[in-house]
Parts: C-alpha cells; sequence; structure tokens
C-alpha cells in the first residue's frame, strides 16, 4: 500500500508518452544513420573514432546532477566538437551529418554498456535528449560547412564562430525546454516554472559544455588530434565540481530524511509520519506552482516538523495530532524552529517550522500552510489508503478552511489525494 | 616588511634585484622588444591580472594557485621569455585590496624571474615564440613541458625559501599530499595555457574566453559545492544536538566524539575521505539512544536483563536511522558496532578483537574518554589524566591498544579541551538527567540476573 503510495507522489519511474516519443525519435534517427553510414562508407575513420572514443568515455564519466538529471558533459560536448568541426589539422572534414549522428549513437551506447554491466539501467530518455540535441546542431551545420571552411582558410574565422555560437545557444535553448516540457509531465507541475528550473538548474553547465565543444572544433584546427586529451582538461574539472556539488546535494536530502526518522524512532510519532507528510507537502508544492528551491525548502522543513518534539520530557500520546492542545503544537513548532536555527544556515525552514501551525489569518508562508494542512490529512489517515477514510479526512480538514487551513491548499491537497485514491484503485 | 626577520629581506632584495636586473638586460638588449606583439601581451596581462586577482579560483587550502599559471605559460609560447616576464610583473598591480605592497612586489618580481626561466627552458628545449603551426603540434609538447617544469620549480622554489624564511611555515607542514594535488592541479593550468596559445593563430584573444568559460563554471559549482558541504556540516551536527536535548549532562557530547575520533584516525593514518566518514560516524553515534525508553535511562540501580536489552538495542537502531545515507558505508560499521569489546564482551554481536571494524574500535575509545571526562550526574568529571590512565588500563580488554596509543599521541600533542562544568540542574525545573551512562566504563551498568 505504502508503495503504490510512493509510486504516485514521487516522480514516476515509467516513461510517459513525451518521453516515448522522444525515445522513438532518437532510435529511428539512430537505425537510419548506423545504417547509412555503413552503406556509404565512413570519410576520415581516424577522425571519427577519436572522437567515438570520447563520447563514449563521457559517457562512462555521466553523472546525475539534483533532481535526479543525468548528465553527460564530456560526452556532449566531444559531440558538439565533432558536428562543429571544420578541419583536423588543415586537412578538410567533410563527415555527413548522418555520420555525425552515428558515431554519437556507437560512442554512446559504448559508453553506457558498462554502466548497464554493473547494473545500472540506462536512462533512455537522457540519453536520447544528448543524441538530439547533437543531431540538431548537425543537421544545421554540416551543409554550411564547406562554405565556412573556404573562409576560414582564408583566414578568417569570424563567421564560423558566429554560426557555431548561435547554433549551440539555438541547441542549448531547444534541450531545456524540451527537458522542461517532460518534466512538467513528469511530476506535474506547470511548465514556466519547470523552464526556470531547468535553466537554473542546467545552465551554468550547458553554458561551459557549449564553449567547450566550440574549443574542441576550433582546437582540432590548430592542435591535429592533440586537440581531444588537451581539451577535455578543462571540461574534467568542471566536470569534478559538479560531481561533488550534486554528491553533497544528495547526501544532504538523504541525511535530513534519515534523521527526521529519529521521532519515529523515539516513539513520538507514528512510523513513516515525516516522509509522508514531507511527500504529500511536495506534491502538494508543485500542484501550486512552487519552483524547485522552493521546493527543496518545503521537504526540509515538512521532514524536520515534529523535531521540535525531541525537546519534551515525554512522547505525547499518540503524537502531535490535529487533536493536540493547540498551545502544545505551537510549542513544539517554535522548539523545532529553534533546533533547525542552530544549523545557522536554513533560516527559511526554520521559518516555516516555527509557524507551522499559526491560522491562515496570521499570515503563514505558504509552505506552512501547505505543512499543515498534510500534517492533519496524515495524522487522520495515517498510512491507509482508504477512499472512505481519504474523503472523511479531507472532509474534516475543509471544515475548518479558512481559519486553521488554506482553502486553496486545501483543495490543491483535495486533487492530489484523488490522484492518489486513483493510483490506489488501479 | 619590518617585522620580518633579516635573512628574508635579503633575500626579498635578492629576489627583487635579480627581476630588476633580468627585466633591464631584457630592454637594453637589441631587438628584443622588437618582436613583442604587444597586443597579444596586453590581453595576456590583462588576463594574468584577472586571474591573479581572483585566487580562489580552484586553488587548494595551503597553496594558492590560480590559472594565472596558464596565461604566464600561453605568453611563454606565444612572445617569448621577455613577454613571459612582462606578463608575470603584473602581478604587482593585483586588485585584491588586502595585498601589502611587499607582497605585490615580491609576487611580481618572482613570476617575472619564472617567466625568464621557462622562456629559456622554452627555447632550450627546441621550442620557438611565436604562433603555433599546425605542424608544431605535437612535437611542441616537449618545449613546452620544459617551459612548464622551469616555471613550477621556479615559482615553488621561490616561494618556498620566502615562506621558511619568513617563518610562515613550518618544516612539516606542507604534506606530500598537499604537494602532489599541487603538481596536478599544476599539469592542468599548463593545459590551459597550451589550449590559449593553439588556438591564437585562429580566433585570438576569444580563446582565452572558450577556455576560461568552463573554468568559471567550475569555480561556481565549487563555490556552491563548499556552501553545502559546510551547510551540511552544521545541519548534522544542530540534529545530533537535538537528538541529545533530551538529557542535561550528555550535551555536546556527540561534537566531542566526532572531535576525538577523527584525532585518532588522523593519527593512525587515514585519508581524507575516511577521516570525513568517521566525523560523521563519531557524530551519529548514538542517535539510536532515543530508542531506550526514558524510564531505563533513569532508573536508579540495577536493571532487568530486559531493560539493559533496550540499552544494547541503540546501535542497531542507530543504524538503522542512518542506513539511508549512501555515503556513510564505513561509517555504519563504525556506529553499529561502537560498543564491541576486544575481549568479545561487548554487543550488539559480540565481536572480538580485530573482528570489530576498524572504525568501532576508533569511536569506543572516543566515546569512553568524552564520557570520563564530562559531568555525570551520579559524579564529577575525571581529570584527563585518569581518563587515559584508565583508558590504558582497559586496553587489550575493552580497547584497541593501537588506538589507545594513537589516541595519548594525539591528545599530548593536541591537548583536548573539556566540556565546562556543568551545574547541577535547579531542582525546580523538570530537567532530564540520567542516572548511568552506558559509554562509562568506570561505572558499568549492573544487571539483575534473573536466573
Amino acid at each position: 500500500m505504502r508503495e503504490r503510495r510512493l509510486a504516485a507522489v514521487r516522480p514516476s519511474q515509467g516513461l510517459d508518452s513525451g518521453q516515448l516519443l522522444l525515445i522513438c525519435a532518437a532510435g529511428m534517427l539512430t537505425v537510419a544513420a548506423i545504417s547509412h553510414t555503413a552503406a556509404t562508407g565512413l570519410v576520415a575513420p581516424q577522425v571519427a573514432i577519436g572522437f567515438g572514443a570520447l563520447i563514449a568515455a563521457g559517457e562512462l564519466a555521466r553523472l546525475t546532477m539534483p533532481g535526479n538529471r543525468e548528465v553527460a558533459p564530456v560526452s556532449t560536448a566531444a559531440a558538439l566538437g565533432y558536428a562543429l568541426l571544420l578541419d583536423v589539422g588543415g586537412r578538410q572534414a567533410g563527415q555527413p551529418a548522418l555520420q555525425v549522428v552515428a558515431v554519437m549513437a556507437v560512442g554512446m551506447i559504448t559508453g553506457g554498456l558498462p554502466h548497464i554491466a554493473v547494473g545500472r539501467p540506462p536512462r533512455l530518455d537522457a540519453m536520447a535528449r544528448r543524441l538530439l540535441a547533437g543531431s540538431l546542431v548537425s543537421f544545421a551545420y554540416r551543409p554550411l560547412a564547406g562554405s565556412l571552411y573556404e573562409k576560414a582558410a582564408g583566414g578568417n574565422w569570424w563567421p564560423a564562430l558566429g554560426v557555431m555560437a548561435v547554433l549551440v545557444t539555438v541547441m542549448l535553448a531547444a534541450d531545456l525546454v524540451i527537458a522542461a516540457m517532460l518534466r512538467a509531465g513528469q511530476v506535474r507541475t506547470a511548465i514556466g516554472v519547470a523552464v526556470r528550473d531547468e535553466i537554473r538548474m542546467g545552465g551554468p553547465l550547458g553554458t561551459a559544455v557549449a564553449a567547450s565543444g566550440i574549443l574542441l572544433a576550433l582546437a582540432s584546427h590548430s592542435m591535429d588530434m592533440t586537440a581531444l586529451p588537451a581539451f577535455a582538461a578543462p571540461l574534467l574539472v568542471t566536470q569534478v565540481a559538479f560531481r561533488k556539488y550534486a554528491g553533497i546535494r544528495a547526501t544532504y536530502l538523504q541525511t535530513v530524511r534519515a534523521l527526521s526518522r529519529v521521532t519515529e524512532v523515539g516513539g513520538y510519532v507514528e512510523p513513516g509520519h515525516s516522509r509522508r507528510v514531507s511527500q504529500l507537502s511536495l506534491a502538494i508544492g508543485r500542484e501550486l506552482g512552487l519552483s524547485e528551491p522552493q521546493l527543496l525548502e518545503l521537504e526540509y522543513a515538512a521532514l524536520m516538523h515534529d523535531i521540535g518534539q525531541l525537546s519534551l520530557r515525554d512522547p505525547i500520546p499518540g503524537g502531535a495530532t490535529v487533536l493536540a492542545d493547540p498551545a502544545q503544537a505551537k510549542r513544539i513548532a517554535e522548539l523545532g524552529a529553534e533546533v533547525i536555527r542552530k544549523t545557522g544556515v536554513l533560516h527559511a525552514v526554520a521559518e516555516i517550522v516555527r509557524r507551522q501551525c499559526d491560522p491562515v489569518g496570521d499570515g503563514p508562508p505558504l509552505a506552512s500552510r501547505i505543512i499543515r494542512a498534510a500534517n492533519a490529512y496524515d495524522d487522520l489517515v495515517g498510512g491507509s489508503s482508504d477512499r472512505d477514510r481519504a474523503a472523511a479526512a479531507l472532509e474534516r480538514v475543509r471544515l475548518d478552511g479558512g481559519t486553521a487551513y488554506d482553502p486553496v491548499v486545501v483543495e490543491a491537497m483535495a486533487r492530489v489525494v484523488d490522484r492518489l485514491v486513483l493510483v490506489a484503485r488501479l | 616588511m619590518r617585522e620580518l626577520p633579516w635573512p628574508a629581506k635579503v633575500y626579498f632584495v635578492a629576489v627583487i634585484g635579480t627581476a630588476a636586473l633580468l627585466l633591464v638586460r631584457g630592454a637594453l638588449v637589441p631587438d628584443a622588444l622588437a618582436g613583442i606583439d604587444w597586443s597579444t601581451l596586453l590581453v595576456l596581462a590583462l588576463l594574468f591580472l584577472l586571474c591573479e586577482s581572483v585566487p580562489t579560483l580552484l586553488n587548494i587550502p595551503q597553496v594558492a594557485v590560480s590559472v594565472s599559471y596558464s596565461a604566464a605559460l600561453a605568453a611563454v609560447v606565444l612572445i617569448g621569455p621577455a613577454g613571459a616576464a612582462l606578463v608575470g610583473l603584473t602581478a604587482c598591480l593585483s586588485v585584491r585590496p588586502s595585498l601589502a605592497l611587499v607582497k605585490r612586489l615580491f609576487n611580481g618580481a618572482q613570476y617575472a624571474i619564472c617567466g625568464y626561466a621557462a622562456g629559456w627552458a622554452y627555447a632550450g628545449a627546441g621550442g620557438r615564440p611565436g604562433l603555433p603551426e599546425v605542424s608544431d603540434f605535437p612535437g611542441i609538447l616537449l618545449p613546452y613541458a620544459a617551459a612548464t617544469a622551469a616555471f613550477v620549480a621556479g615559482n615553488f622554489a621561490l616561494t618556498a625559501v620566502m615562506l621558511r624564511l619568513a617563518a610562515v611555515v613550518a618544516r612539516d607542514q606542507v604534506s606530500l599530499r598537499v604537494i602532489v594535488q599541487f603538481l596536478v592541479s599544476y599539469i592542468g593550468y599548463a593545459t590551459f595555457g597550451l589550449l590559449i596559445a593553439a588556438l591564437w593563430s585562429t580566433v585570438q584573444s576569444i580563446s582565452t574566453v572558450l577556455v576560461l568559460l568552463p573554468l568559471f563554471v567550475a569555480r561556481w559549482a565549487l563555490g556552491h559545492y563548499h556552501a553545502e558541504q559546510r551547510s551540511y556540516d552544521a545541519t548534522i551536527a544542530a540534529l545530533c544536538q537535538a537528538v541529545e536535548t533530551k538529557d542535561y549532562y550528555t550535551r555536546g557530547h556527540c561534537t566531542r566524539v566526532s572531535a576525538a575520533s577523527s584525532m585518532i584516525a588522523e593519527e593512525v593514518g587515514m585519508g581524507i575521505e575516511r577521516l570525513r566518514a568517521i566525523r560523521y560516524a563519531g557524530m551519529l553515534h548514538d542517535v539510536g539512544k532515543l530508542g531506550v525508553p526514558t524510564k531505563v535511562l533513569q532508573k536508579d540501580g540495577r536493571l532487568t536483563e530486559e531493560e539493559f536489552a533496550a540499552i544494547q538495542l541503540h546501535p542497531m537502531r542507530g543504524l538503522e536511522i542512518v542506513r539511508g545515507i549512501d555515503f556513510l558505508d564505513e561509517a555504519y560499521a563504525g556506529i553499529m558496532h561502537h560498543h564491541e569489546r576486544l575481549d568479545g564482551k561487548g554487543y550488539p554481536m559480540g565481536l572480538a578483537g580485530m573482528e570489530i571494524p576498524e572504525f568501532a574500535r576508533i569511536i569506543a575509545v572516543a566515546d569512553a574518554f568524552d564520557s570520563m571526562t564530562s559531568d555525570r550526574s551520579y559524579r564529577r568529571a575525571k581529570p584527563i589524566e585518569t581518563a587515559v590512565a584508565e583508558l590504558r588500563k582497559n586496553a587489550g580488554t575493552q580497547f584497541d591498544p593501537v588506538m589507545v596509543d594513537a589516541f595519548v599521541t594525539a591528545l599530548d600533542r593536541d591537548g583536548w579541551h573539556p566540556p565546562a562544568t556543568v551545574a547541577p540542574p535547579p531542582d525546580d525545573v523538570p530537567i532530564e538527567t540520567t542516572m548511568k551512562d552506558h559509554d562509562d566504563p568506570t561505572t558499568p551498568i549492573q544487571v539483575v540476573s534473573e536466573r
């Protein structure tokens, strides 16, 4: 029963129609490109193999950014470099667009194999996105490559650089929008919010990757194949930095999730309460169009909303339910905020926790109102997903709408719960 | 300047003098400046200055290395020794306001010397200053490596001597690991310099933008990483303290055990990653204690076997809580087994000798030591000497003698700040105090045998 709730509230692990469409498109493109290249033969096989190997290596070193976003900076930049290539050490690069796609596909599949071997299944949608983005640049640029090379060979590199910059920018934008559309479908958030989130999360790394792709194409002119290892250096530094960043973000969330369970182990609240409240709160927050940083604060606050009880002498019988004394609840909120404030960093989270039981009239933050409603609902329903019980609990919360609970939040919660119950019935 | 010891002053003057001599000589030689492309020099000098002014760019704690190296090395290839020296000289103009004039002068002078040295090494190994041609690759790598080596050696030696003379760092303070890190990052920066030089023939100064953009993004990400890391440490400490607030006397126990554990771990030579893990393991070792009913901890006198079992369960409860945190891998074992004894009489599993994981043997020592040197409701804190004697007495039966020795060595060197004396709680305020401390080896928990 709990598993079903998890599946419904968290980003679904299955594929939705948008992702399927993307993967099919990438698959068909791959088949077409590889068969076409096999029929016509490789142009400049050494160069193709060099870039293919770099793409494979980059795919091997891919990393997962916060929000479960898979990226492969080195692979993407190498693919861009190959698509944008004008010449290698003075020899004009004549590979057709379909060959670029074929090299990308083969490189990505090769680099993905070790991941499968150690039991990390491929994220097909992310790979498809990378492939399509690279193909887009390649199809737009390869037909122009001949004339641009003539100018460049005459010493004027500026037109080539301009075209590269424009195309890469367009590609970045297209990629971000596609990612945002997929995400909006997956986690049920508004498309505008999703685009902003993608720009915030993907923008800086995307810029670095784009610059490196152009760098690689230009460096291949001056440095011949020496460019391949040399170019990887700046991007490797970037990749290491992002890996560290993604690692600490993941650890942080895991730790707060884990430590929020001390209230359960201590017998202060029902088992699974903090986790359920945080998941329901997140779903409501998405329904109400919160952005990712806001959702993160909401999640932290929801996980720790009962942490103040640790300072109590003895657990309240039955936990701090909606039915407990309001003065007591207020005190727990204050104590909890005090604990969180001691971190010296999570000020916003502390404020959300402090005001989690303020009546709507006092104007508490939206996150506090969400947690209050989600907490009440979970206290009434517990881990059950029984329809009648859910309906009764919603009704009970609705009765206090406008005073204790924000009616907008309660309605959003009703929609989320409806979906859950629907999923549970299927 | 005035506070420097006299050998440092002499050295300082010598370095400045050498740099000035080299620059003047370079300017006097006919044609020395004729071959210099001044616009290239200007761009590289600006780049150097920019990087020098943002020294936190990807640097490592003790030795501040900045990307400015790449600009100087690119100048070696593109303009030659005199150009590289002039680029290095701009370090004097660094816009970091906190930098004293003496340091500016020294930096400028030593970079100028290094620039010359790298330029000569480059020419000596067969390199030809100027825009690199396609046919120069990969043959250029050898002279470039020579230039790199000359630059790093010069920079390292000149700075190290100054630091030693000025007595800023002690001899053993710069460890091998730091030097290796320094060299690796140096190779990275050298590569950037080569990229900048190689791209110069096509897109000139744009090449610097293309090379540096990924680096600035990396810096941005690293900045966020450090901020998150600090925030994470603060959060984990605050949450662990929250777990302790219930017990009046054990407050701060987790942070002190964490500190003592990392002292021992450092002494036995653990690497950075494991040190980090044991810091968290020490912090989290008692989170499972909340699962022990308060009435058991507060009970005066002997415990029943059932009640003692509840205490023995706390490491498992702790493990249950932290299991969701991936990176703690080795720390799990430390949390789970920190009450095992070398003679096999500990809990929860009764492991003996070296079956007990290393982390657990370390935390056991730190845990007992802090318990003994803190006030408890039933006794005052013991002095450090008494606690150490107690640790030694139980080494081999309860504790691992190696860890005890390491801890004593570390204590002698670094000292220890025991918690401030805790005033007994006022009688009229209802405050939790426990009648027994499961960590205290001097007052073992008494259990009533039910048979």
